[in-house]
């Protein structure tokens, strides 16, 4: 019904009659942030990026007994193809000059998006560790320097180039934690370990029956937008 | 500039279609007018656009902003202080402008609240009651020019129209048990029970009666049982998905144009919508008292103009101010020469929120069961509910276990002592999460108006057509920083009775910070009131110095009262309507002569 009356009476973008003159920059922006992340290599890291990152969000969210790190939930790869799509180029962000750096309380005014910004911060990382004693690649650290490298980064005594420091860590922390808690289409939360953690069931649509038991664990095991693997049935 | 294409004349246009748009469009085609609403983002329905297999998407939505305006497409420049230089807003913070048919009617939480009858008498009233030497030199609230008793029928319409869910508090002037004992006299009770309520939500009711107030469940415009609207159009009942703001509602239960006005509007013959199409300016004759129609940018980017007997701006909030500026409707405000209404009397809101942490296993609150209007609030320290003497300010808010949901990136509370990563935070997240409330804008404190505090025209940045932004000056006075530390604290006390173990009062302070999100409730900069030398717009909305243009929406509200600004602006729609159709249509002319 609304499509048959759609057709006539909704005018979808260009109007009608005849082709008029062209007023250039008009088109309307949108950035389609649903697509879900496709399996396989790394779209935007390197390989030598992707083990630092993996590395780094591995002691972000570390593994215990019950639930995997950030590596093993898949937060590296959810960054990667965050940075690979819409996100890493900061499309629709008002990218218009000046660039000027204020206050805080006017938000971040950088040119740099979060895919160079990664790219400029991991490089950096890296020199900084090869030029430590022992000269290891940040893939190699032990834990517990990644961890010393990490609250530096976080406290801004280790500032990297232009003071990218700081702001790269910020970006990591977010991303690591969006990529664990978000839905496992994208890449991380890898078969809902974050939400089984946590007790949030995720896209199940209706607790109607469930809002008046008050004080009583909800017994029913997380479902994804995509469904759950055990409701599928396995192909060859 | 290209000479635009000219279109075929129309009775009216309609400047963006979120609620009020839609309202006008309605009543306007009703009264035989011929109608054509532009729209700048797409369309939107519920099974396309937001299906239940898809919109359950914290990421997409929450964290991305899908379904809200793209600042690369416009945004604004923001500053704290006269002297400083303002900075483009390059990626959302404070609030989050709406896009595409619906408008924020389609993410909104759906809290569908009255304002009390002395906001509208803001300014006499607590003068009247406190003397004037209480109020800050530069405080700048005025009265509305309307009355709550001349805008009840219209609230009431708004209700009825959604189908909102609550319990009365006072019907005709008689108190009712379980409602808002300070809520103005409604004509009749809600069109639907109130929904029930989960379990943090429940015990902060019980909490609040042991300390002595009257708490009741927030207005819902997400239903707690299947509806059918005057119009005919039937809303579903709410399942309680904690999905709701951000979020476009897949089960027809949450209201918005979409599920209440827009099945009836586009089946009429005489109603026309474009969406994806942007106005760039009203045209006005060589007068400059009389609007000829709109000129728009179409997703080809060919400019055409649509002439129009009358027009309606029913865009958001900011962008009517920018609009009005642009065209050159009005005169712009100049805070030193304290002269001028385009860009006057702008404000936001005063949100501050409480985390508390309960015993694990002793309180499982499991949060993802909510509904975006879900809630138990009090009502004692909103408005001038209570004697504002001893404590130095004016204004104040309601406040509530109002807690939309457990969406997980951002609501996992962690206590204050915790690490913000590693092992310490992932044991403090495992446990915190079914036993902790963070309900988000738990405190909804007023803003009222200042001299320094408005939009003009940036000098520096521009949009994508070439137009300048709209700068924001704005920054808290000590009198919305006083209330928030009162409102703050009492809030506080709620949950100490609830049982928490652990609280951290996250005040408001200043300075005002546009990454810090606190509600989308822009208000003001183009506002009504009876006095042109200090309005936009009449009593009627109506523009005092075009009178074949109205100005809807919360552009019109002189300050921001402690409520959620959609009744309002939906009730002074349809007092509007009303005022076209029954006067302005015979007459066409000034409703007001100043």
């Amino acid at each position: 019904m609304i499509d048959k009356l759609r057709r006539r009476d909704l005018l979808t973008g260009t109007a009608a009659v005849v082709i008029g003159q062209s007023l250039a920059r008009a088109s309307v922006i949108s950035t389609d942030t649903g697509e879900p992340a496709k399996a396989g290599p790394w779209q935007y890291f390197t390989p030598a990026e992707g083990a630092q990152v993996e590395a780094l969000v591995d002691r972000i969210i570390p593994p215990d007994a019950q639930t995997p790190g950030g590596k093993g939930a898949g937060c590296a790869v959810f960054i990667d193809r965050q940075l690979a799509g819409p996100f890493g180029r900061h499309e629709g962000w008002y990218t218009l000059p000046p660039f000027v750096k204020g206050i805080k309380q006017q938000g971040p005014q950088s040119s740099k998006n979060p895919a160079q910004l990664y790219r400029s911060a991991l490089a950096a990382l890296e020199r900084y560790c090869r030029g430590q004693p022992g000269g290891k690649s940040l893939a190699e650290l032990p834990a517990e320097k990644l961890d010393e490298i990490l609250q530096a980064l976080e406290s801004s005594t280790l500032q990297l180039q232009g003071d990218e420091g700081k702001t790269f860590f910020e970006a990591l922390l977010t991303d690591t934690q969006e990529g664990f808690f978000a839905d496992p289409i994208y890449g991380g939360n890898r078969d809902m370990c974050a939400w089984k953690m946590i007790g949030f069931p995720g896209a199940r649509y209706d607790y109607r029956d469930w809002v008046g038991r008050h004080n009583e664990r909800y017994p029913h095991p997380p479902v994804s937008i995509a469904g759950r693997a055990d409701w599928t049935p396995k192909r060859r | 500039m290209s000479i635009a294409r000219k279109l075929p004349r129309k009775d009216v246009v309609v400047i963006g279609l979120g609620w009020t748009g839609s309202i006008l469009a309605n009543e306007l085609t009703d009264a035989g007018l011929d109608v054509v609403a532009i729209e700048r983002g797409p369309w939107r329905e519920t099974a396309v656009d937001f299906p239940p297999n898809r919109v359950q998407d914290e990421l997409r939505y929450r964290i991305r902003h899908e379904l809200f305006l793209q600042p690369g497409q416009t945004t604004f420049t923001f500053r704290n202080k006269m002297d400083q230089s303002a900075l483009p807003i390059r990626t959302w913070g404070a609030f989050m402008p709406p896009n595409g048919v619906g408008g924020g009617g389609v993410h909104w939480n759906a809290e569908t609240w009255r304002f009390l009858p002395s906001d509208f008498l803001t300014r006499s009233h607590l003068i009247e009651r406190y003397g004037a030497h209480f109020l800050p030199a530069d405080m700048t609230i005025q009265d509305w020019g309307v009355s709550y008793a001349e805008l009840e029928p219209h609230y009431d319409r708004f209700e009825y129209l959604c189908g909102t869910s609550g319990t009365a508090g006072n019907i005709k002037g008689q108190i009712q048990p379980g409602g808002n004992p300070f809520e103005g006299p409604r004509s009749r009770p809600y069109p639907t029970p109130a929904q029930q309520q989960p379990y943090s939500h429940t015990l902060f009711g019980h909490a609040a009666r042991e300390l002595g107030y009257n708490p009741f469940p927030q207005p819902s415009g997400n239903l707690s049982q299947a509806y059918t609207n005057p119009l005919g159009v039937r809303l579903g009942p709410c399942s309680y998905c904690g999905f709701c703001e951000w979020f476009g509602c897949a089960n027809y239960s949450k209201a918005s144009p979409q599920t209440t006005i827009l099945p009836v509007l586009v089946r009429k013959s005489n109603f026309q919508a474009r969406d994806r199409c942007e106005v760039t300016r009203i045209n006005l004759d060589r007068s400059g008292r009389r609007a000829t129609g709109v000129t728009f940018v179409d997703s080809s980017d060919v400019e055409w103009e649509q002439p129009a007997d009358l027009v309606i701006l029913s865009a958001y909030t900011i962008f009517n101010v920018q609009l009005l500026l642009l065209s050159g409707v009005g005169t712009a405000y100049d805070p030193v020469a304290n002269r001028g209404v385009i860009g006057r009397n702008f404000t936001h809101q005063t949100i501050s929120d409480v985390e508390s942490f309960f015993e694990k296993d002793k309180f499982i609150f499991n949060p993802f069961i909510a509904s975006g209007a879900i809630g138990m609030c009090i009502d004692e320290f909103n408005g001038d509910n209570f004697d504002h003497g001893p404590h130095g300010f004016v204004g104040g808010g309601y406040m509530g276990q109002v807690q939309t949901g457990g969406r997980p990136i951002q609501t996992t509370p962690v206590p204050p002592d915790t690490p913000r990563w590693g092992a310490r935070w992932k044991q403090a997240v495992r446990d915190n999460y079914l036993c902790a409330l963070k309900p988000g804008t738990g405190v909804h404190g007023s803003m009222y108006s200042y001299r320094d505090v408005y939009c003009d025209l940036d000098p520096t940045y521009k949009d994508r057509f070439g137009r300048p932004l709209v700068r924001i000056t704005m920054d808290f006075h000590d009198n919305e920083l006083k209330q928030n530390v009162f409102l703050t604290d009492r809030y506080a006390e709620v949950f100490r009775a609830m049982g928490a173990r652990q609280m951290v009062k996250k005040y408001r302070k200043g300075p005002y910070d546009i990454t810090d999100y606190q509600t989308t409730h822009l208000c003001g900069g183009a506002i009504m009131g009876n006095d042109p030398k200090t309005s936009a717009v009449n009593r009627y909305l109506q523009s005092w110095d075009v009178p074949n243009l109205f100005v809807m929406g919360a552009s019109g509200f002189p300050q921001n009262a402690g409520y959620n600004p959609t009744g309002t602006l939906a009730a002074l729609a349809y007092w509007s309507a009303e005022a076209i159709r029954s006067k302005y249509l015979k007459s066409p002319g000034p409703l007001v002569h100043a």
